[in-house]
């Protein structure tokens, strides 16, 4: 799977989710776990929040934000274990584990907000 | 002056362009020396802890993405299973996790846009321009989009 | 500070027909202001051990000869000044992520393989680059930076994937390789592509980024590699996206060669 037709590829998606994961993340956590959390300021009430994703923008929006970060995740976790753990003998399980993940997580998003 | 220049030994011929070099003439130096790389080799200078901590970001990066698949999840279910997904957002060992891994999360944006430059060589004029240049409009772009995101979620009542 | 008199370098030694493992020996030698590591080493090998073995030449920072661990750092012995250090001690060891010939000695050889594999040279259509090509300054800027490199080394002593994975092609051969593709006269980026698109090539690169910081030429592999991976995500995307616009693109270089 690892070769050097899939590696532009992979790195690819890394790098988009890179960029993804880099601009829009940390103000979702920073809202939804912990500012609601804290009470820092107040929670939408659900109706709000059910008519917002009901848009097709946010459906968009969640879905990239849900897909992409995970291939970014995948890739980087991927070679933190290579190096850090020195398991490049494990190379296939892996990769399997981190793309498998990946893979779950964008068909979760897809499905959910796809069939809401 | 040096020493140590042994008479150079039979390199193994070159193989095709995509074998990796197959140095075979170890038999006649069987004492070189190879020292092993520790498990922990990433403790062992600053610059590696930097490392192993800007690649460990990807577990955050996971874990927001896990936070956020939970919250569409209940979303889409019903008011009982958001309001679930709310008191388990409250629970003090979650506000923990969140807070680190926005701590982290943090950090692979402001490493993230700071790399940018290096490996966009972008040139105008014939001068490659200022790595300010590139990470700046990320910058900005960051505020923006975290403004956007509070602006919207903030007018929702 | 004031310059101490003398100070301790606790230097690794090695002995491959007798030692099992390298171990340090302690040397005092004087400290003068502009004493480098290397007028040090030569001061010891000359007026107290002339068994220790070391490799150097140019004492200037251009054959790039004289690399080793200082401190555990990656430095070049001639550019690094024994006041640097205060008092001492100094630890000098060989270069690391090679095999140790013996003290301060490391065997390159598979280093000056994997230099071969990126074709470190000009190809050009007519005659592989051995006719005179036109370059405006501006072209040269282009790659200038990288063009500096003097194989010392240090960058794959720094790198811990060169470490953990002999067979990676490494910093200073990918950031070679990227100087002659961003070359206005050379014309085998495909080539090298084809050789270093490769998980043991660019995409085995992490960004650690250390190669970069211990360069004395201010090379920028990493910064180099990076580039080169962003070339290798849009050739691959376009092979992925559009595999019929890129054939014929590769045996016309071929059948060049042959």
């Amino acid at each position: 799977m690892v070769n050097k037709e899939t590696e532009p590829i992979f790195w690819s998606l890394f790098s988009a989710g890179g960029v993804v994961a880099g601009l829009f993340l940390p103000i979702e956590l920073l809202i939804f776990g912990i500012a609601i959390p804290l009470e820092w300021m107040h929670q939408p009430s659900y109706p709000a929040l059910l008519a917002l994703v009901h848009s097709p923008i946010t459906r968009i929006y969640l879905f990239v934000l849900c897909s992409l970060p995970l291939f970014h995740f995948a890739h980087r976790f991927r070679y933190t274990l290579y190096d850090g753990l020195q398991i490049k003998h494990l190379n296939e399980v892996v990769f399997a584990c981190c793309y498998g993940i990946a893979i779950l997580g964008t068909v979760t998003a897809g499905y959910l907000l796809l069939t809401m | 002056m040096s020493s140590g220049q042994s008479s150079a030994p039979a390199l193994a011929p070159v193989h095709g362009e995509n074998e990796q070099p197959q140095v075979t003439y170890t038999e006649f130096h069987p004492r070189w020396y190879r020292p092993q790389i520790s498990t922990y080799w990433w403790l062992g200078k600053w610059p590696y802890v930097k490392f192993i901590l800007r690649e460990l970001t990807s577990v955050a990066v996971a874990w927001t993405v896990a936070v956020m698949l939970m919250q569409i999840f209940a979303l889409t279910h019903s008011g009982a299973f958001y309001d679930g997904f709310e008191a388990l957002m409250a629970l003090p060992v979650m506000i923990l996790v969140n807070f680190i891994a926005f701590a982290f999360l943090v950090f692979h944006s402001v490493t993230w846009f700071n790399l940018a430059p290096k490996a966009m060589a972008v040139r105008v004029g014939g001068k490659r321009v200022h790595g300010i240049l590139i990470s700046g409009p990320q910058y900005l772009a960051w505020i923006a989009v975290s403004a956007i995101v509070l602006f919207i979620l903030a007018t929702r009542t | 500070m004031s310059i101490p008199k003398t100070i301790t370098l606790e230097v690794s030694r090695y002995s491959p027909e007798r030692d099992p493992q390298p171990y340090f020996q302690s040397y005092e030698v004087p400290v003068k202001k502009e004493w480098v590591i290397l007028d040090a080493l030569n001061y010891i090998k000359d007026q107290i051990d002339g068994t220790l073995t070391f490799r150097w030449s140019c004492r200037m920072g251009i054959c790039g000869s004289c690399g080793y661990t200082i401190n555990n750092e990656p430095k070049l012995g001639c550019a690094t000044f024994l006041t640097q250090y205060g008092r001492g001690p100094i630890r000098i060891e060989p270069l690391r992520n090679f095999p140790v010939v013996r003290d301060l000695v490391v065997e390159i050889g598979e280093f000056l393989e994997k230099l071969k594999k990126v074709k470190p040279w000009l190809i050009h259509e007519d005659g592989n680059g051995t006719g005179e090509y036109l370059q405006t300054p501006s072209q040269l800027e282009e790659f200038r930076q990288h063009s500096m490199c003097i194989n010392c080394l240090l960058c794959y002593s720094a790198c811990p994937i060169s470490g953990l994975d002999p067979i990676f092609v490494g910093p200073a051969a990918l950031a070679l390789a990227h100087r002659y593709n961003k070359d206005s006269r050379d014309q085998g980026a495909d080539e090298r592509m084809a050789i270093l698109s490769h998980p043991e090539g660019i995409w085995g690169c992490t960004f650690v980024g250390e190669c970069t910081r211990v360069c004395p030429k201010h090379v920028d592999p990493a910064g180099a590699i990076q580039q080169y991976k962003i070339a290798g995500a849009i050739d691959g995307l376009k092979q992925f996206l559009m595999p019929w616009g890129q054939k014929g693109k590769q045996p016309k270089r071929e059948a060049q060669k042959s």
